[in-house]
């Protein structure tokens, strides 16, 4: 099957993702959109890794760099709902707005 | 169709409907059980891209650590936010339409792109993926500075998370 399959196949998922995040109110729920966006952001790595030279490991040995910036994100992200669920009482994005200009 | 291609298919639209159920679903638990299912169709279409290795650290990283702690902080936090409620802002419609320009951007941009027709070589020819992997990723003359460079930076995530978390 071509390439352009997987590539049709991660932008359609980083769309969702990129939805999620511009439309939820939940904070913990726009951290899932930036996962999914992670996820299609993979999928393009690894395919590009398997449809040209598969001697050069650079597709896999970046992806696996994504996952450690995935999970550093998504701890920091998580610790912040958690600290801002602590003092505000919400975890809404958009009553979250002590530092919007 | 070849079987791999109906394969294929099969993970994608599951996946792909997985994930929009993760991104409209008002119930935020059943949200981080449809990101599961989510990210169990990416491990899929790994092993479909023959990249065992990632597939499985899909599996324990993601699955196993990144939607668990989603969980614990969905639950932490269920109190204020009532599932009844409106879970989108009120700007979603510009959402949608931005997102859906992006993929039929992409779309347009990739189906024209030289490497669309591309096929995949043979891969009995690589000895082994997953020794090559590692080998790279502490070789100097490849991956191991950023390889380190992302160990630091979880080790730094890691003590900012307990400190901005940390009750005080």
């Amino acid at each position: 099957m071509p390439l352009s399959w997987y590539l049709i196949f991660a932008a359609a998922l980083f769309s969702i993702g990129l939805y999620g995040v511009l439309s939820r109110r939940n904070a913990v729920a726009i951290l899932m959109g930036i996962e999914l966006m992670l996820n299609a952001v993979n999928i393009n790595l690894v395919a590009f890794w398997r449809y040209s030279d598969l001697a050069s490991i650079a597709g896999q040995a970046f992806a696996v760099v994504v996952f450690a910036v995935a999970a550093a994100e998504v701890a920091v992200g998580l610790a912040l709902v958690i600290a801002v669920y602590r003092r505000r009482e919400t975890v809404a994005a958009d009553e979250i707005n002590l530092m919007k200009w | 169709m070849t079987g791999l291609e109906f394969v294929f298919v099969l993970i994608a639209a599951l996946t792909l409907f997985s994930a929009v159920m993760v991104v409209t679903t008002p119930n935020m638990v059943r949200a981080a059980l449809w990101l599961i299912l989510a990210l169990f169709g990416v491990a899929g279409t790994f092993v479909l891209l023959n990249a065992a290795f990632l597939a499985v650290v899909q599996v324990v990283v993601y699955i196993g650590a990144i939607a668990v702690l989603m969980i614990f902080a969905i639950m932490l936090t269920r109190k204020v936010m009532k599932d009844s409620g409106p879970q989108t802002n009120s700007t979603w419609g510009l959402a949608a339409l931005i997102a859906a320009a992006l993929f039929g951007g992409l779309t347009f941009a990739l189906t024209r792109s030289p490497a669309a027709t591309l096929m995949a070589p043979d891969f009995s020819t690589v000895s082994d993926p997953v020794a090559e992997l590692g080998r790279a990723l502490v070789s100097p003359q490849a991956y191991v500075i950023p390889f380190e460079v992302a160990s630091v930076l979880l080790l730094a995530a890691m003590i900012g998370a307990i400190y901005v978390a940390w009750k005080k």
